[in-house]
């Protein structure tokens, strides 16, 4: 009772592709370039060679990103509906082509010819028709959005038609035209792709794809002519974009690597998740981003669940990935493949099981493995391996679980299995991860964003929460020139007989003297001496920090306790008007400061009336149950307020911050600074809780490139006048943080520009928790 | 836990397997630990028939176990001894003779015949000599509603008329009122009342509300020692289906693992195509391994399945696809 051979046949996508002359241009401006023989795709089940293809040059890059650049105008001004008839057209060609994208996946991929035809190819089509209904919906349902113009978007050789369509559908959908560099592995489906958006009717330069090697992704990613960089792979290479396009003003999302927890309960249904860890770490030979590669099982349940583990390894079939009963076919490539056993094979911690299942001679195989009785300090605990290996540990607590789920710089997903709802639901919460599966894992859909935190990239794909990544404000800016202190006599008049007053910074909910001990002298407009302003420096920041790191009881406070607070805030605020109007106004000049106190009052009272009211969604995935999208407080947000509008740019920042559960470190505006030390009693009284508000004055460029550092922050804004764009993103890359700086453009801080969900959206993270349910 | 001393030998010819013993006493606390996540166990199921596919000499050997695992079955009150004959007649040469011939299956029988106590001697008679068991469908078949009494003397009338598997149906209302204590006693029962002829549980799956159910009162069937559990009598709304089965797999894995006793499975009702035949192989290959792809331990219930089976190897051995009329009825 064997299975024998069951392939599926190679012929239609060999004859495609012999159709193709067996080489491949780039495709630009609605045309394929004269083919050049610079390298080729090979099948790495066989080591045969596919086809020829070329190798971007810089002229190539450029005429790409011109043809983009020209056709983007006309693009988004065809509207909303002209263009999902576009992608509608795409996504039936795409079904009516199924198999050939399959066939051709899996040759030039490796991956079993099941995942291909059943998961990649129905979830890319998937895909392009949820798109189409976001063109068609743009104009009424997101008001106020424009395109960002010319998207350079480079996807990873694992998925490499999914990822095509993930980076692809948003961004036309959204009237943007792109620039896309598949993976140098695995280029043939995006030129495949290619030749079916001519026959879409797609106009000529909306989608244009270059091949090659990373070097083009480099060209892609520093071009001038470009308005967005939209990445999927490796955190290396993602952490490289971010310096490259550090202040460049370019938009960015990474979705990167991860070492996904996959969390067993001792109440689980056993052998579903047993199952489940086929889909989670034997899907795609281990090769996926958001894989389930990190397994914690309850210690009374461990060796039980892993004696099934091993038995369901037994009956893996590995082999052919043409063969219709194959499981995990070859890795992409033999260096990936010798990637992965070198990883392996340099740690010696733990117990090691793999099938007894002989692997295929020749291709880049690589057999299922378990290492069990790991700790979180063994380096395969931490590292992503990229293949398909499995490293185990134990835990005793619900509490422990979430503490070694979380001992990861990565957070991209995780997967909980537990029968009792209760402890599910408390858990999923509480993972460090964008996206989590209750009882299941892998499930993956256009309506339900994707994407991670912590080192596993900004950004989500899919969803109503994807689209930000692929439009805009339609608002108008300027440069922002930088606001300079005011300077005069430091001494005070004669005999004035004041008593004098010391500005402290605001650290863990206490006045602290600044650290180096200096402070700088503070005029007004007309020279006249306000008083000295501590000047914080990097060890003042640390405390800070580490103030707002212990305040995490805030995070997990209600909106309804927030909005009471922070309209507690207004009201202690309102109560002090007069002084901080005389305040502002012997700072700035003038009489007018009343103003910004009133605007001031009324901005908290926006975000008090937001902080129970900026829903999640609960997403319509085809599946039997729900994907939850939870709007969950970003952590530790760091950030540097405008610098001419020193109490409404402290509370415009301070607010959104606040009401979506964030602790702050704030950077008071730099040349006038007093504003937002007096602010701190108003703190005081508001029944604000240590830690949450850490309130520093200094200079912002000598602050900036520590905060942006920092390993413990978790985002950065800026809205200085200091032009700190470039420094904070290039520092920023260390452990990825989010980022959101004004790349030296103005905002309207007293107008709508000053609020509302751009600061909402900035201050808070999406988590997908999908719930299946069904007894 | 304590498996009953018996003489675990006592067995029918065609058997290799040491008989379930089962339990002497119901273990309550192993009861409890059953879980069975529905949706974790239908995404298993509706992958499955796109991971595993069988194909030419491989799909036609695979399809000719499918009819030596086969309970060639007829459950109407209009059923006749002439009836029976013609059954018979087809359970001992399931196919052609110049398919089976090709196919080098000339042995090739069905694995047992199932019927009502009336028609176990009509069946014996027409079976006499070919080494294929009557089963008999018994205790109060199909509601099992009947009194206790005479659901035991039946399956002991059944017995002695010559049955050699008898087919019980379980209390519904013991499942799902959560009294697996009643439900342990009754099989028990049925079991004793069995004696040497080997006793399939039927969990009419389909009226017991839950997969977690189905698994429950699988484990309580095999520690009231039955030999097979069977998922439907044919006659619910629901009968046989992919993820009854997997729980129901599941739970006969867990009870080897235990034990060391191998319990059979048998599907029926609903399956009616070969390609669903096919699955099913797969799904028992794949959870419980080769050891159960035998009669012993896998018996499909069905009454028309086989005719697509022949329809289907007519099609293998002549490369045209086949037409019902041109195969003998049953």
């Amino acid at each position: 009772m064997e299975y024998g051979p069951a392939p599926e046949s190679a012929a239609e996508a060999l004859a495609w592709l012999v159709d193709q002359g067996d080489s491949f241009g780039h495709f630009i401006n609605g045309a394929f370039t004269e083919a050049r023989s610079d390298f080729t795709a090979r099948n790495p089940a066989t080591g045969e060679v596919l086809a020829a293809l070329t190798q971007a040059r810089t002229e190539d890059v450029d005429q790409a990103v011109d043809a983009a650049r020209r056709a983007h105008p006309r693009w988004e001004g065809l509207g909303g509906h002209g263009r999902a008839r576009c992608l509608y057209a795409i996504a039936r060609l795409i079904q009516k082509n199924a198999r050939l994208f399959a066939v051709l996946e899996t040759l030039d991929n490796g991956k079993p010819i099941r995942e291909s035809r059943d998961i990649d190819i129905p979830l890319v089509h998937r895909h392009f028709y949820h798109h189409a209904g976001m063109a068609q919906l743009m104009a009424s349902e997101l008001p106020g959005r424009r395109a960002l113009g010319v998207c350079g978007q480079i996807v990873p050789w694992n998925f490499p038609l999914l990822m095509l369509a993930w980076k692809v559908a948003p961004a036309l959908a959204m009237g943007n035209t792109v620039v896309l560099k598949p993976a140098e592995w695995t280029s043939l489906t995006a030129l495949l792709f290619a030749d079916i958006c001519r026959r879409a009717g797609l106009p000529d330069g909306v989608v244009n794809i270059v091949t090659g090697d990373g070097t083009v992704g480099e060209m892609i990613v520093a071009h001038d002519g470009i308005d967005k960089i939209a990445f999927t792979g490796s955190t290396a290479v993602g952490r490289r974009i971010r310096e490259i396009t550090a202040g460049s003003g370019k938009a960015l999302t990474l979705e990167l690597g991860g070492k996904s927890a996959y969390v067993v309960f001792d109440d689980a249904d056993m052998d579903s998740a047993v199952e489940g860890l086929v889909d989670a770490i034997w899907f795609n030979q281990g090769e996926v981003c958001c894989a389930g590669s990190r397994l914690l099982v309850q210690e009374g349940a461990a060796e039980r669940f892993h004696e099934r583990l091993r038995a369901r390894m037994d009956k893996l079939r590995i082999g052919d990935p043409l063969d219709k009963c194959v499981d995990v076919g070859a890795m992409v490539d033999a260096a990936q493949r010798d990637r992965v056993a070198e990883m392996v094979g340099s740690s010696a911690a733990g117990i090691r099981y793999t099938p007894q299942t002989a692997l295929p001679e020749h291709g880049a195989f690589y057999p299922p493995t378990l290492i069990t009785g790991l700790t979180p300090s063994d380096t395969l605990m931490q590292e992503e391996v990229f293949g398909p290996v499995l490293v185990s540990t134990t835990f005793r607590t619900p509490a422990e679980a979430v503490t070694l789920a979380n001992n990861t710089r990565y957070g991209l997903a995780a997967s909980v299995w537990s029968e009792n709802i209760n402890l599910a639901l408390d858990v999923a919460p509480k993972l460090a991860a964008g996206v989590v599966w209750i009882n299941g894992t892998n499930m993956l859909d256009a309506a339900a964003g994707f994407g991670g935190v912590r080192e596993s990239g900004f950004g989500r794909e899919g969803g109503w929460e994807g689209l930000s990544a692929y439009s805009k404000a339609d608002e108008k800016t300027k440069p922002l020139s930088p606001v300079t202190p005011f300077t005069g006599e430091p001494d005070r008049p004669a005999g004035s007989g004041a008593i004098d007053r010391t500005a402290k910074l605001f650290i863990g909910g206490k006045q602290a003297r600044p650290d180096g001990g200096y402070s700088s002298d503070v005029y007004g407009k007309t020279g006249r001496f306000l008083g000295q302003a501590p000047l914080a420096n990097r060890k003042d920041l640390r405390n800070a920090v580490e103030a707002a790191r212990g305040a995490s009881a805030w995070s997990r406070t209600t909106g309804h306790k927030r909005a009471q607070i922070l309209y507690y805030i207004a009201e202690n605020l309102a109560t002090r008007a007069d002084e901080f109007a005389d305040r502002l106004n012997a700072m700035l000049g003038g009489r007018s400061a009343m103003k910004e106190v009133e605007t001031s009052v009324e901005r908290l009272f926006t975000y008090a009336a937001w902080a129970d009211k900026y829903d999640g969604q609960a997403h319509g995935v085809p599946i039997r149950g729900v994907a939850l999208a939870m709007r969950e407080p970003v952590g530790v947000i760091g950030a540097f307020c405008p610098d001419d509008v020193p109490l409404l740019g402290l509370v415009s920042v301070l607010g959104p911050v606040l009401a979506m559960g964030n602790r702050a470190v704030i950077a008071a505006s730099e040349p006038h600074p007093l504003a937002a030390l007096d602010f701190y009693q108003v703190l005081e009284t508001s029944d604000v809780p240590s830690g949450v508000v850490n309130i520093l004055t200094g200079r912002h460029e000598e602050l900036a490139p520590v905060m942006a550092a920092h390993m413990d922050i978790d985002a950065v804004w800026s809205f200085s006048s200091s032009d700190l764009s470039a420094v904070i993103e290039r520092e920023s890359a260390g452990n990825l943080k989010r980022t959101w700086v004004n790349n030296a453009r103005t905002r309207d801080w007293a107008g709508a520009a000053g609020e509302g969900r751009a600061f909402l959206e900035a201050a808070t993270e999406v988590k997908n928790i999908w719930v299946p349910y069904g007894e | 836990m304590t498996t009953r001393q018996e003489d675990t030998r006592a067995q029918l010819p065609q058997a290799v397997e040491h008989r379930n013993p089962g339990f002497d006493q119901l273990d309550d606390g192993w009861l409890r630990m059953v879980q069975a996540n529905s949706s974790a166990i239908e995404r298993r199921c509706a992958t499955l028939p796109g991971r595993r596919s069988v194909k030419k000499a491989h799909q036609a050997a695979w399809l000719c176990r499918a009819i030596s695992c086969m309970d060639l079955t007829t459950l109407s009150g209009d059923d006749t001894p002439g009836r029976m004959t013609r059954l018979c007649a087809k359970a001992r040469q399931p196919l052609r003779t110049d398919l089976l011939i090709t196919l080098g299956m000339q042995e090739l029988t069905v694995g047992a015949v199932c019927v009502y106590h009336e028609m176990i001697a009509p069946a014996r008679h027409a079976l006499a000599g070919s080494g294929i068991p009557v089963a008999a469908v018994s205790a109060g078949f199909p509601a099992g509603l009947s009194p206790l009494r005479l659901r035991v003397a039946e399956i002991e009338e059944s017995v002695a008329a010559g049955a050699a598997e008898i087919d019980i149906v379980i209390s519904r209302r013991h499942v799902l009122t959560g009294d697996w204590q009643s439900l342990f006693d009754e099989i028990r029962a049925f079991r004793d009342a069995c004696g040497p002829a080997h006793l399939k549980a039927i969990l009419a799956t389909g009226e017991l509300g839950s997969l977690r159910n189905v698994a429950r009162a699988s484990l309580v069937a095999m520690m009231a020692g039955a030999d097979f559990i069977k998922t439907s009598t044919g006659k619910e709304s629901v009968n046989a289906t992919l993820p009854v089965t997997l729980v129901m797999l599941r739970a006969i894995r867990d009870y080897h693992a235990r034990t060391g006793f191998r319990v059979g499975y048998k599907p029926a009702g609903g399956i009616s195509k070969a390609k669903d035949a096919l699955i099913y192989l797969a799904l028992v290959k794949e959870e419980l391994g080769d050891a159960w792809l035998t009669p012993d331990l896998f018996r499909f219930g069905a009454s028309s399945l086989l005719g697509d089976i022949e329809r289907q190897l007519e099609h293998h051995v002549t490369g045209a696809y086949s037409a019902g009329w041109r195969h003998a009825m049953g």
